[in-house]
């Protein structure tokens, strides 16, 4: 084999991308040509000196947060005209007792629906809570204060997250981050109490009428679901569940004043 | 541009799953191509728009191949248009010197010096060049999947690949890159 014929597949070689056949040829040219080793020994310094050192442009979190934004607003539409499409294709079905059936089906499914998608939006909540405290990315903005922690969502969300001062309570706010849940942006506002992180993730819902879910407690961290003033929670910490749940009421606005 | 290809739910988690994991590829790809970060980011928005709206045409199972094709085809296509733009975009000084720089002001003076003489040497070269090395290298992609994103036979990537690396390394040698080599 020429010398020549080898540089031409050297790259190929070195990616390991050659038939095993041409790829033992190669190799045993190159253990009698010093000149070829060397030119492989080159290259792949190339290659582990990109790998190292050639900067690496992760996406910005404002692209991210545009773009999955832009994902489930075109979810939130396909949703809608697939459900008008299902109206329209079964308005033929005029028997009542069709209809009834139908709609209690529907019914039931939608609760069923509605269970399993609390239960998987606990998993992610905690999940994402856990990560928080692991890939020391528990703040984008580190302030206690909500005048500065509230802007910050400025542009980053198409929502504004309410941001409460309870402090004086034993509460301090530490900061915010943007985190995503079910493929959606969402606000995370950081409180501490004494050492406990406490996550309070928070968006838009404004067809859910208030609510309040028991406290449930998985993986050793307890998690309350809250509805109000159309705003969604979801408040996860390994903080004990009753003070949990206090603070839960009045960083949701569903209870005011100084806590007991 | 159609308007029907909203997504169900289910897909919505399907392209979360399978296609938002690329995010960050896709604007490496496209900052390594375009060597603009304001059009980078504006490509790859493009390109996920896109690619939200077609998503339930899309049967494969490679997300990444699938989202990085369309971010290349669209910085390609930018690439095209500001060469008509008059300009020669291939050795392009001004891009160079308007860079920010990489760096606080506790990192290492000769790591950044490498690093900026690497990407410099990365940005010299022809685009078609720049993508097959960023995907390799910087992705780990195989020939094959580097052939389905550029949408060139394998044969073409191999001898990419193998003209880039030699470019690349003249580029770097001591003495710098030949004047119209």
């Amino acid at each position: 084999m020429q010398c020549e014929e080898v540089r031409d597949v050297l790259s190929a070689f070195l990616d390991e991308e050659l038939d095993p056949l041409r790829s033992r040829e190669i190799q045993e040219h190159l253990d009698g040509c010093s000149s070829c080793a060397d030119a492989l020994g080159r290259m792949r310094g190339l290659a582990q000196r990109l790998r190292a050192e050639a900067p690496y442009y992760p996406a910005p979190d404002s692209l991210r947060a545009r773009v999955s934004q832009a994902a489930w607003r075109d979810a939130g539409r396909g949703r809608d005209s697939g459900h008008r499409r299902g109206i329209a294709a079964r308005s033929w079905l005029s028997a009542a007792a069709v209809v009834i059936a139908l709609a209690g089906g529907t019914w039931l499914f939608a609760a069923h629906q509605r269970q399993e998608g609390l239960a998987s939006m606990e998993r992610d909540v905690i999940s994402s809570h856990v990560r928080s405290l692991m890939a020391s990315h528990l703040m984008d903005v580190a302030s206690t204060d909500q005048h500065t922690v509230k802007p910050w969502f400025n542009g980053k969300l198409d929502f504004s997250p309410p941001v409460t001062d309870l402090a004086a309570s034993g509460y301090p706010l530490i900061g915010g981050r943007l985190d995503y849940l079910s493929g959606r942006p969402v606000a995370a506002l950081v409180y501490q109490r004494r050492k406990h992180v406490i996550n309070v993730f928070t968006w838009p819902d404004e067809r859910a009428p208030d609510s309040e879910t028991p406290t449930r407690t998985e993986q050793g961290y307890h998690v309350v679901h809250e509805t109000h003033g159309g705003m969604a929670y979801w408040i996860v910490s390994d903080l004990n569940p009753e003070e949990l749940l206090a603070f839960a009421r009045r960083v949701t606005g569903e209870e005011k004043g100084p806590m007991p | 541009m159609t308007h029907e290809g909203n997504l169900s739910p289910r897909e919505l988690e399907r392209f979360n799953e399978i296609v938002l994991p690329y995010l960050d590829a896709a604007h490496n790809l496209a900052r390594y191509l375009l060597r603009d970060a304001h059009d980078a980011e504006d490509a790859v928005q493009d390109s996920f728009l896109r690619a939200i709206r077609h998503f339930d045409g899309f049967r494969g199972v490679d997300g990444r191949a699938w989202i990085l094709s369309i971010v290349r085809n669209t910085c390609f296509t930018r690439l095209r248009g500001r060469r008509s733009g008059a300009e020669n975009v291939e050795f392009d000084e001004e891009i160079h010197t308007a860079e920010e720089p990489v760096s606080g002001p506790d990192v290492d003076l000769e790591r950044r010096a490498a690093t900026e003489s690497l990407r410099d040497g990365l940005e010299r070269l022809a685009a078609e060049y720049r993508e097959v090395l960023v995907l390799r290298e910087l992705e780990g992609l195989s020939y094959k999947e580097i052939a389905q994103v550029s949408g060139v036979p394998i044969g073409t990537v191999m001898s990419r690949l193998a003209r880039g690396r030699k470019q690349l390394m003249q580029a770097l040698a001591p003495g710098g890159p030949k004047e119209n080599g």
